[in-house]
């Protein structure tokens, strides 16, 4: 990991949509008033353009290479079909069919075709959209409506990290591969959640999957005087610290409906921003020294990543 | 001639079970023996494109006949190329649907039924 402080990467994710992602995304990139990346990888859905004012908008299209079976040097050997992970190679009859929409573009058929029967065609899936507001310079995907293939995109969207800012991922709710994607590699998670039944369902299922990664994480409580779920209960039980409370607030909603961020809503939430973003940089600072325990004790064989 | 039924459990008696690449049991019925046979679904639980196995797997077997409940459009596209019929839209116990199918109660479908289903 980078040293804490300088480029350290935060992912924002939630488990539940619709608890107030983008709100802490968006305050946190403008609250730090400082260089930073804001790489909005929840593909399927990129809002937090719609609260920064971008200038030199520039966008690349993005496409996975699929693979194309040349049927007259094809052997039907099944090798391919035999590899692909995700099953979008299938051997019929002597022939390969290939299933486009479930190729994650890996290339690993191509390469073990022994008769190199296999080319590769691209296939758009979406593209990155490039642009800076103030000191945020902010990257994000949009993924082709009824695209199902996000990871790629997202993979594509996190190599714009160039580690000298730090940087804030907003990720895609739920806890499938689209988050995994977006959330892996970075130093510290900030789960964002609301105490209802909803809200704790899913931030508890957040937390499995975070705690399988060993990812150093922080909970946000928005609207936060809403809702008796157990969601503090829950945090205190599993260790996990609240950063932040949002009580629910009509201007704060208001501002929000027509682009404005909760900063500029209510400006006591810039210190706060900043309060929780030291206190994460302490966490992942530590995070990292248990870590480098760990690796030692274990022989000096390296962190887990 | 072989037919396969997706099946909720591993008994003549078991339901058909509405799922085809995440249905919990197979059962094979052998038209000229009269014999069933039931294999768990190894693909249930996997993460994505379990249709395709499916077929992959039925077509392997040599099954030429399938009853089930819905099929999306990998399993169908999978299905047609390994030469098997699908029989969407089975339902009550495996020997009901066996009976049903073979006294002409089922129709064939020219195409999925429904959407593909991720995990």
């Amino acid at each position: 990991m980078p040293d804490p402080g300088e480029s350290m990467t935060v992912a924002i994710a939630s488990g539940k949509g619709g608890t107030g992602k983008t709100t802490v995304a968006v305050g946190l990139a403008n609250a730090l008033e400082r260089d930073v990346q804001l790489l909005d990888c929840d593909v399927e859905e990129p809002n937090d353009h719609l609260f920064l004012s971008l200038e030199g908008i520039r966008s690349v299209e993005h496409s996975i290479p699929v693979p194309r079976v040349n049927q007259d040097l094809c052997t039907a050997c099944g090798k391919c079909s035999g590899f692909c992970e995700f099953n979008a190679l299938a051997l019929l009859k002597d022939r390969v069919l290939v299933f486009d929409n479930l190729c994650h573009g890996c290339g690993g058929c191509t390469i073990i075709c022994p008769e190199q029967a296999i080319r590769e065609e691209d296939r758009p899936t979406g593209r990155i959209v490039y642009g800076t507001c103030g000191r945020i310079e902010h990257i994000y995907g949009d993924l082709n409506t009824g695209e199902p293939m996000a990871p790629p995109l997202i993979r594509t969207v996190k190599r714009e990290i160039t580690g000298k800012k730090p940087v804030i991922i907003d990720s895609p709710p739920g806890t499938t591969c689209p988050m995994v994607t977006a959330v892996k590699d970075a130093d510290f998670c900030l789960l964002v959640t609301e105490n209802t039944p909803f809200g704790l369902h899913d931030l508890e299922m957040a937390v499995e999957v975070l705690g399988d990664m060993e990812m150093p994480m922080g909970v946000v409580i928005n609207r936060s005087d809403i809702g008796k779920s157990g969601v503090k209960e829950f945090c205190r039980e599993k260790n996990i610290p609240i950063l932040l409370e949002i009580p629910y607030s009509r201007t704060i909603a208001e501002k929000y409906a027509v682009g404005l961020s909760i900063v500029d809503a209510e400006p006591q939430y810039r210190r706060k921003f900043v309060e929780m973003y030291a206190k994460i940089e302490e966490m992942a600072a530590e995070a990292t020294e248990k870590q480098v325990e760990v690796s030692e004790n274990a022989g000096g064989a390296g962190g887990h990543r | 001639m072989i037919i396969c039924i997706t099946a909720q459990g591993k008994e003549k008696s078991s339901r058909v079970d509405p799922r085809f690449g995440r249905c919990a049991y197979f059962c094979f019925y052998n038209t000229d023996t009269d014999e069933y046979s039931f294999e768990k679904n190894a693909f249930a639980g996997g993460v994505g494109g379990v249709g395709v196995q499916t077929g992959e797997m039925m077509a392997r077997k040599e099954v030429k006949v399938v009853l089930t409940g819905q099929v999306g459009p990998n399993a169908y596209r999978t299905l047609e190329a390994g030469g098997i019929e699908v029989y969407p839209n089975a339902d009550g116990t495996i020997e009901e649907a066996v009976g049903a199918f073979l006294g002409g109660q089922y129709s064939k479908t020219s195409g999925p039924t429904g959407p593909a289903r991720h995990a």
